[in-house]
């Protein structure tokens, strides 16, 4: 593949892809989130068509209209969230569409189970193709797409973070059957954030960035730091109008807080006029401890105080009443009602002050949102649009001020500037930055390194769930924090 | 402490446990209602109960094949009304018409039915319940245009036709061996037939089909298509048996029909159930109908047994599911651990 490029509307996923991969050799593709990696797989797949470059295949130009036909071609995709059908036993789900047949075009099982059962033997996995796919652990569930894969002779097999959510003995078993698969002279794809892997079972790495294409090196010509520099390499912007003001005392903390199969042990505090940013990788549990301390989720062991009082119970209510905001990762879905109108998406967190008895205050609301409307400088036409004909960041912008408007001492943001335009951009640091000058502590999760190390005060590192480093503003760097959170240094 | 290898297989035999148990249902409600009425068990009795049953055991197999690829036919008895009434009318001004034609006619019918609902569903994917929904009370209101004050009668219906309707065959009435043939035929297509297995994937997960190269589209278009063309089959089977339609035939059949299938194992959002449960599920409501009759219980039970039933087979399933994650649960924590 060379100079793929791929755009969503405005949005352009990818400008420049390049990969090549050779048979036997297991190739990774790096790059911060966002970096395009995932989309250059979908088209590698044909779950996409590029809009330009060209995708060769054994020296013969393709584009693929639909998986089915990168499938006939050879190519396996083994996709993060699990693709495999619940209510089917193993066997079939590994030649769904391709079953053996026997007389009159009826599925013959018992070569199916026969034929099942000689792929784990070469996998050298002991899985029962008799039995339902439901239930299957996530390793097993991918031993079974790697199954899939070479039941149709795939010779290209792109796994897709495969090992973030196996133990390390899982990891070692995948490890062993890709090898086999390299034997094979299977070209092998293979994105991860965890380096110390790549580089353990890896020939190759090709990194991107910004939906451009980096490099690819031979990894023995590699430092693991210099993947890391050529992963972020960014010069921080003045996007992020950082301001120095006092600290006040502690607003929250969280105690040994763990939920079984998310997160552990965590422990941390928030100050008044505090910006605290939790990075780490997506799916290490950032996000899950938020919604944790909001109420949404419940824990298995530890404790949230508020200004020192312990949050009794699971509810966003009383987060709310203890003086919490939540601004959610998903606007669309968790943090606005799009048919809104504006007016009524900023008074939706503060009903309770504007109501006069049973009764909401029509003019105290309209008033709310005029107010905030003209502090967060919102564009708009009437206060009454619905929220679906705004942009991104002024949809953004309504999220903030129904928070705002419940003067929070604590407020978390979560992604605040996914998908919103750079000029926005920076209006929403404004307004962050704004809140902690007011005393506000701010805990701020986000997967951009440049609005982390622009923006917060400390930053508390996470790496599969657990707290891996709490680095002060004058120590962080792009690269110490990339490090922490792909586990290459464990620092308090 | 259920164990996860033995969570899996409950889940696993639950099909074929679910068979076994309605049979098993089936029989303890008769042995029930023959020690309450010596009637109960004798032949005319069975027969009666196979007759009743015949007409639901048939939607419910085209219900079931909606039903596991996730979607909905809610449209099946305003379909059956309207073949049984347009057959009948054939039949009326045309009193020579052949038995096949008969049986041609009204499938075609129901085909039609079925066709255009599918097409609505994949073609401009609007959800089948709102689909089916509208297609209840269009055919419905057809039906009401076409058939006002027209009643068909037995005297226009030949008797060769009616005799489909209570003679038998090795004491079994024709009018149930046709959908019981239907019943094992779909059972073994659909356990053993490459694009019946794909509906299931489809049910089970939409996403993930569409990635492995199903047509998704084409399957939920044909299992409305047969869903409709055996309700018009129903509708022909309607008028062999009661001889006597009017413009309310078949009303109020589908939540029936939906009914046996759930009691009979059919998951409501798809991926899972048998055509055999289903056609069990049927037959087990007209028999506890039945048991009611001859106890001399209020027929108005009947309804709220048959809802208590369904919560039942819901509760008991969720039962078994649940047992089943918590012990998966608990086994990723112990590895996620270490």
């Amino acid at each position: 593949m060379e100079g793929v490029a791929k755009s969503f509307g405005s949005v352009a996923a990818l400008v420049n892809g390049s990969i090549t991969l050779y048979p036997g050799e297991a190739h990774a593709l790096l790059g911060e989130n966002g970096a395009g990696k995932s989309t250059l797989v979908k088209i590698l797949a044909g779950v996409y068509q590029q809009d330009a470059g060209t995708y060769v295949l054994d020296g013969q130009p393709r584009l693929f209209h639909g998986p089915a036909e990168s499938q006939d071609a050879g190519i396996a995709v083994i996709y993060q969230e699990p693709t495999l059908f619940d209510d089917l036993s193993v066997a079939e789900n590994i030649f769904l569409g391709r079953q053996p047949l026997a007389a009159l075009r009826r599925i013959d099982r018992r070569e199916m189970r026969k034929q099942s059962r000689a792929i784990f033997a070469q996998l050298g996995v002991d899985i029962d193709p008799n039995r339902l796919s439901k239930g299957l652990s996530v390793a097993d569930q991918q031993m079974v797409e790697i199954a899939k894969a070479l039941s149709k002779d795939a010779r290209i097999v792109v796994m897709d973070e495969p090992t973030a959510a196996l133990s390390s003995q899982e990891v070692k078993r995948l490890f062993d059957v890709v090898l086999n698969l390299r034997n094979r002279g299977v070209a092998v794809l293979f994105i991860s954030h965890r380096l110390e892997e790549v580089f353990e079972m890896c020939q190759r790495v090709t990194i991107m960035r910004d939906g451009s294409y980096v490099r690819t090196d031979l990894i023995g010509d590699l430092t693991i730091d210099q993947v890391v520099r050529s992963m972020v390499g960014r010069e921080l912007s003045s996007l992020y109008p950082k301001t120095d003001f006092d600290r006040g005392g502690e607003v929250l903390r969280v105690e040994r807080l763990t939920r079984e199969g998310t997160f552990y042990d965590v422990s941390f505090s928030v100050n008044a006029g505090e910006i605290v940013a939790l990075s780490g990788l997506v799916g290490s549990g950032r996000s899950e401890i938020a919604r944790a301390i909001f109420g949404i989720d419940h824990y298995d062991a530890g404790a949230v105080y508020m200004k020192g009082e312990k949050l009794k119970g699971n509810s966003p209510l009383r987060a709310m009443r203890a003086g919490i905001g939540f601004v959610p990762e998903d606007r669309r879905q968790q943090g606005l009602v799009m048919e809104y109108g504006i007016d009524h998406n900023v008074a939706l967190a503060s009903m309770r002050g504007l109501r006069r008895g049973f009764l909401l205050l029509r003019s105290a609301e309209d008033k709310m949102a005029v107010d905030w409307s003209t502090k967060l400088r919102l564009k708009y036409g009437r206060l009454s649009d619905a929220v679906n004909t705004l942009s991104g960041g002024n949809q953004q912008k309504v999220v903030l001020a129904k928070w705002l408007a419940t003067s929070p001492a604590l407020i978390i943001v979560d992604e605040p500037t996914r998908g919103i335009d750079v000029g926005t951009k920076s209006e929403v640091h404004r307004i962050i930055d704004n809140l902690a000058s007011q005393g506000v502590a701010v805990m701020m999760i986000s997967s951009e390194l440049p609005e982390v190390l622009g923006m917060a005060d400390r930053v508390i590192v996470m790496r599969e769930g657990r707290v891996t480093a709490q680095i002060a503003r004058a120590d962080a760097t792009e690269t110490s924090i990339m490090l922490a959170a792909t586990g290459q240094v464990v620092g308090a | 402490m259920v164990t996860p290898a033995r969570s899996h297989r409950i889940a696993e035999t639950l099909t074929r446990f679910r068979a076994s148990s309605l049979i098993a249902i089936i029989l303890i409600i008769f042995a029930l209602a023959s020690i309450k009425s010596s009637g109960f068990a004798n032949l005319i009795s069975i027969q009666q109960m196979l007759t009743n049953a015949a007409l639901f055991v048939l939607l419910a197999i085209g219900e079931t094949l909606v039903l596991v690829t996730r979607n909905v036919d809610l449209s099946v008895g305003s379909t059956l009304g309207i073949s049984a009434f347009l057959v009948g009318d054939l039949f009326t001004h045309h009193p020579g018409t052949p038995i096949w034609l008969a049986f041609v006619v009204g499938i075609g019918i129901g085909a039609v039915c079925g066709t255009v609902i599918g097409f609505i569903v994949t073609v401009a994917n609007v959800p089948s319940l709102v689909v089916s929904l509208a297609g209840l009370y269009i055919i419905r209101g057809i039906l009401n245009i076409i058939g006002l004050g027209i009643q068909i009668e037995p005297s226009a219906i030949s008797l060769s036709f009616q005799k489909i309707g209570f003679e038998t065959f090795a004491g079994i009435p024709w009018i149930f061996i046709i959908p019981a043939v239907v019943a094992l035929v779909a059972a073994y297509f659909m356990r053993s037939y490459r694009s019946a297995r794909e509906l299931y994937a489809i049910g089970s997960n939409p996403d993930a089909a569409a990635l492995a190269g199903v047509p998704v589209k084409r399957r939920v278009f044909t299992a409305f298509v047969i869903s409709g063309s055996l309700a018009g089959l129903g509708g022909v089977l309607f008028l062999s048996e009661f001889a006597t339609v009017d413009a309310t035939a078949g009303t109020g059949y589908e939540l029936l029909v939906i009914a046996s299938c759930v009691i009979g194992g059919v998951a409501i959002f798809g991926g899972s159930g048998s055509v055999i449960g289903a056609a069990l599920g049927a037959i087990l409501l007209q028999v506890i109908n039945q048991a009611l009759v001859v106890s001399n219980v209020s027929s108005f039970w009947d309804s709220a047994l048959a809802g208590a039933l369904i919560l039942f087979t819901i509760a008991v399933d969720r039962l078994l599911s649940n047992r089943a994650s918590v012990a998966l649960r608990l086994k990723q924590g112990a590895v996620r651990v270490e």
